[in-house]
């Protein structure tokens, strides 16, 4: 009797532990997809914190609407443009491209081409440079200068 | 004149970083700026009947003032705006964000209440809609509901004279 017991309490306490686990993880898609779009987020609160590792409080928050809107059916890009009407694009670790970005975006590239462009001069100096015809008389100078020593 | 250049490149890199050490990483530009401030309907603390809604305030230029009783520099704000209402006719609404604790009617209470109305923002949603990033934050919202302006941080008395006043007269407030 006593065995019974014992092991109805021992499967209901395991089946009362899986309950919780079920809870936390409610939606393992949608949890993965907030995950997932979460980490290119910026929480407004500690600004070099992601969304998805922030734990201030207007980021839980966040969270939990931007769940509830998955769980509505709404598509990731809808979810990120109910953020952007609301916080900017500066909610996005990636910046969108358009014209107040494109120096962000095209900045690197344009740095590399002054680079090019710097190297490009320098080594065609340094071949005109090569090309300057030699002065016969003045390495005739030069020899003897050497040779009287 | 040649050897100037990499000096010159390094001063205006300077400019730059000094720029950006000065400048307020909480001064989100916000996307509202110039857009039909959101609506909503939240009932209002110490009125348990009667809600507001932004709607009310149309034909009047009117401040969405942020806030909440737990933040500490809305404290400070308070007294500013205290003392603004006392001078001058001013219409302030003030969003009670996230007051799990319930202590707005009791703080307006105690230490004055300088608001036309205080919707109580219990969830915060309201809050999200606007953008807020914390508290307190201020919106000028102009005669057609359209908002003009936010401020991020408490109101201090110079950043009155030298933000709101002249939005404020440029509204025809």
């Amino acid at each position: 009797m006593r065995t019974i017991l014992s092991s109805l309490l021992l499967f209901l306490s395991l089946s009362v532990h899986a309950n919780e686990a079920a809870l936390n993880a409610e939606d393992p898609v949608i949890e993965a997809r907030l995950v997932k779009m979460a980490e290119d987020l910026r929480c407004l609160v500690c600004q070099n914190e992601s969304l998805a590792g922030s734990n201030a409080e207007l980021a839980q928050d966040l969270r939990r609407e931007v769940r509830a809107q998955m769980k509505a059916g709404k598509s990731d890009q809808e979810v990120i443009a109910y953020l952007t009407e609301r916080y900017g694009d500066f909610v996005l670790y990636r910046p969108p491209f358009k014209p107040v970005t494109y120096l962000l975006w095209l900045g690197p590239l344009l740095f590399l081409g002054i680079g090019v462009g710097i190297w490009y001069l320098t080594l065609k100096k340094r071949r005109n440079l090569k090309e300057t015809p030699v002065d016969e008389k003045q390495i005739a100078a030069a020899a003897q200068l050497l040779e009287e020593k | 004149m040649k050897r100037w250049i990499p000096l010159v490149l390094f001063a205006v890199l300077v400019g730059f970083f000094a720029k950006g050490l000065f400048l307020n990483p909480r001064e989100v530009p916000s996307p509202f700026i110039g857009k039909p401030a959101p609506t909503f309907t939240l009932p209002v603390v110490g009125a348990a009947e009667r809600t507001f809604s932004p709607e009310e305030m149309k034909g009047k230029v009117w401040l969405l003032n942020v806030w909440a009783p737990w933040c500490v520099s809305c404290r400070q704000e308070h007294e500013v705006l205290m003392s603004l209402v006392r001078e001058r006719e001013l219409a302030i609404v003030g969003l009670n964000w996230k007051d799990k604790k319930r202590e707005a009617e009791q703080l307006l209470d105690q230490q004055g209440n300088p608001y036309v109305a205080v919707p109580d923002d219990l969830s915060g949603k309201t809050g999200i809609d606007y953008g807020v990033t914390g508290t307190p934050e201020t919106y000028v919202i102009d005669k057609s509901g359209v908002i003009q302006m936010k401020h991020v941080g408490p109101i201090t008395p110079e950043i009155w004279e030298k933000k709101f006043e002249p939005k404020l007269k440029e509204l025809g407030a």
